[in-house]
């Protein structure tokens, strides 16, 4: 018997961006493409336009080849965009590999998304039972760890209320607490820690460590460093569909971190979205930490400067910048403006750079863009939309290990409470 | 980093996943290992259908009712349609029960994949449960129609033959041509929308096109046998004869189970040829 749990071999998966983007065709469009494709490849081919299929379609995973022994707890990192929910999707067989080989040994459960098909009208009872039979459970197993399950969820009260009527809370509580009773030998989890307050985050922390240390093949896609650095012991790392690096998970996401500090420089010089009279244009924006260094994985609560650098093309004697911070479902969640301390700069022709300083970064764990405008008077000179992006790591923001939920919060604010007795009482 | 492709190294793995070329077999032992989750499917299906309607249950009634009474109306009192010697209302009756099953049927298995893209995105299991789970839910409805059927059995004093130990078998063909069909339509329907838009028109021409408003006597042999292409004209007189002893459908019934078959053999092959691309295209 093998000692291997998964073996990738030279995997690609394409897609043709057509289908991709258009999601399905009408029956006419085919119907029609049948007809005129015999004469389009002709043209094509008379104007030497021979390999014309090529350009249609993108790889989304490309010349991937990894093993992953039994008992591996194994992180895959990337971008967004890198391939990674790709190459969980086909280790599920839930969509199949364009060319390669995969070999795989053993039960796979997949967490691809937590409450997949849970039903709205179904009561907590009875949605446990589906969710677990969709996730691959039998009917015994499910009745067996039943008690476990509802004692996890915390949330016997509900059991039979249609969780229609659930909060989004407990609706996580309750299809994390099913997915974590899943035993297969074989584990694929994708980001579903990011759900629920933070109190039931560490317990879904620590369920997915004792499933880690239990011997069982896990593998692991998360945003949050911290996990896979306590979780894994193996990392890979996939770069725009390739794979860039795999080895023991420390050295690994050292690196790639890393890497991310050099790249998030973004040049902004090529951006075509923008607006503005072009007299200023940013070419840069990035963050800095508290030691100066760029980074794209600020730390809530600590301090951040966010660097504007342009290129004046004359000189200008009234700029105001201005910022804005959204949140990755789009939400303005704040704006720095130079009217806040009522300044304005003069800006000379050529190079320069402004710097904002947020000095206790109040922003929950997330992904998060920055939007930049510079104006002159009233004339708008440059305005970039999305001017850079990063991700804010979750840290001790009060310094009692306290996070608010995140659904309660889209902004950290320092607070103090205090209690009096109306006078005269003691 | 690239390991040497040949073959025995392989054989070490329970599952190998390779890109699959082609016609593929129907993995029926697939099917069996998830008998299950076909289970919890249907369980959900029946339960959800009727939560947040006032009449729940009774709409499986009332829909092949009120066919009845207008077809009663219409057909058997203004335009005297031939009913085999048999109380119309019974008569049109006994072949809306099978219909209904068949239809509603259709009309969930069609839609199965595309209502189900969530699912199908984020979980591996065979496809094939969620068109199966969607016609074999309609058994309920039909169970309540089929309890009025007996009570109008009882009002027009008809009753049945000896022959009515064949009427699953009837069941059964209704429910493979339904299968066979929505196997075939719901996998069309991940690729090309306008199978929803077709669906309605299709499903009332083959209405007509089955002898549920006048009999298939009508016709004289072999043109009658010829009828049979169409399973659910086979169904209703199987229905008809086997309750309510009208004449015995003949060869048209053989001739229909075949069409079932063929139907549900390509539709099978068509769904699992289709299946490795719903992830991608639903």
């Amino acid at each position: 018997m093998s000692n291997l749990a998964i073996r990738v071999d030279n995997v690609g998966k394409r897609f043709r961006i057509g289908v991709k983007e258009e999601q399905y065709r009408s029956l006419r469009t085919a119907l029609t493409d049948a007809v005129t494709a015999p004469f389009r490849r002709a043209a094509a081919v008379m104007q030497g336009r021979a390999s014309q299929a090529s350009d249609e379609e993108i790889w989304a995973l490309r010349n991937i080849s990894f093993e992953i022994k039994k008992g591996e707890v194994v992180g895959i990192i990337g971008g967004n965009g890198a391939g990674k929910s790709t190459l969980l999707k086909i280790l599920s067989r839930i969509t199949e590999p364009s060319e390669g080989r995969i070999g795989i040994n053993g039960r796979v459960g997949s967490l691809l998304e937590v409450g997949t098909g849970f039903h709205a009208e179904l009561t907590g009872r009875e949605n446990i039972h589906l969710n677990g039979a969709i996730l691959g459970m039998r009917r015994a197993e499910i009745a067996r760890k039943f008690d476990e399950i509802i004692a996890f969820a915390e949330l016997d009260k509900f059991l039979d209320t249609p969780v229609k009527h659930y909060s989004s809370g407990m609706y996580m509580r309750l299809a994390f607490a099913v997915a974590a009773h899943l035993e297969t030998e074989i584990l694929i989890v994708d980001e579903v820690l990011a759900v629920g307050d933070a109190a039931f985050q560490k317990k879904c922390l620590g369920k997915m460590n004792t499933v880690a240390k239990a011997g069982r093949t896990v593998l692991f896609v998360s945003h949050n460093m911290g996990a896979i650095m306590q979780l894994c012991t193996k990392a890979i790392i996939l770069d725009q569909g390739r794979l860039r690096n795999q080895g023991p998970c420390r050295e690994v996401t050292k690196e790639y971190l890393a890497s991310m500090v050099r790249q998030d420089k973004m040049d902004l010089r090529n951006e075509k979205r923008r607006s503005g009279d072009g007299r200023l244009r940013f070419v840069a924006a990035y963050l800095r930490d508290e030691k100066g260094e760029r980074t794209e994985l600020p730390v809530a609560g600590h301090a951040v400067d966010v660097v504007l650098e342009f290129e004046a093309q004359e000189e200008l004697t009234q700029v105001q910048f201005m910022l804005t911070i959204f949140n990755h479902v789009g939400v303005a969640v704040t704006h720095c403006n130079m009217d806040a301390e009522g300044k304005r700069f003069r800006v000379p022709a050529g190079r320069g750079h402004v710097t904002c300083r947020i000095p206790k970064l109040p922003l929950p764990h997330g992904q998060y863009k920055i939007s930049a405008v510079a104006a002159d008077h009233i004339e708008r000179l440059d305005s970039v939309p999305t001017a850079c992006a990063f991700d804010v790591e979750s840290s001790d923001f009060y310094t009692t290990s306290f996070m608010p939920a995140i659904e309660h919060s889209t902004a950290l604010v320092e607070h103090s409470w205090s209690f009096s007795r109306p006078n005269g009482q003691h | 980093m690239k390991s040497e492709s040949n073959p025995s190294q392989w054989e070490e793995f329970d599952l190998v996943l390779a890109p699959a070329r082609g016609w593929v077999p129907v993995q029926l032992r697939q099917l069996w290992e998830y008998r299950e989750l076909l289970f919890f499917f249907v369980w959900r299906d029946v339960k959800v259908r009727y939560k947040q309607t006032i009449l729940g249950a009774a709409w499986a009634i009332l829909q092949p009712v009120f066919t009845m009474v207008v077809f009663s109306l219409f057909f058997g009192r203004l335009a005297k349609v031939p009913s085999d010697g048999l109380p119309y209302p019974i008569f049109a009756y006994a072949a809306l029960v099978p219909w209904a099953f068949f239809s509603q049927g259709l009309i969930q298995a069609a839609d199965s994949l595309v209502g189900s893209a969530n699912l199908i995105k984020k979980v591996f299991f065979p496809r094939l449960l969620v068109p199966l789970a969607g016609v074999l839910a309609g058994i309920v409805d039909f169970c309540f129609a089929f309890v009025v059927l007996l009570g109008m059995m009882v009002y027009f004093h008809v009753w049945p033959t000896v022959n009515v130990l064949l009427l699953p078998a009837f069941l059964l063909l209704a429910l493979v041509t339904a299968l066979g069909v929505g196997l075939w339509l719901s996998a069309l329907n991940v690729q090309f929308r306008d199978v929803r838009h077709t669906l309605n028109f299709v499903i009332q021409a083959w209405l007509f096109a089955t002898p549920i408003a006048y009999p298939s006597s009508l016709l004289p042999e072999p043109w009658r046998s010829v009828y049979g292409l169409n399973p659910m004209a086979g169904v209703v007189e199987g229905f008809r004869w086997a309750l309510l002893g009208a004449p015995p459908p003949g060869a048209m019934i053989w001739v229909s189970a075949l069409a079932a078959i063929g139907i549900l053999v390509s539709g099978a092959f068509y769904f699992s040829r289709m299946e490795k691309t719903f992830a991608d295209t639903v």
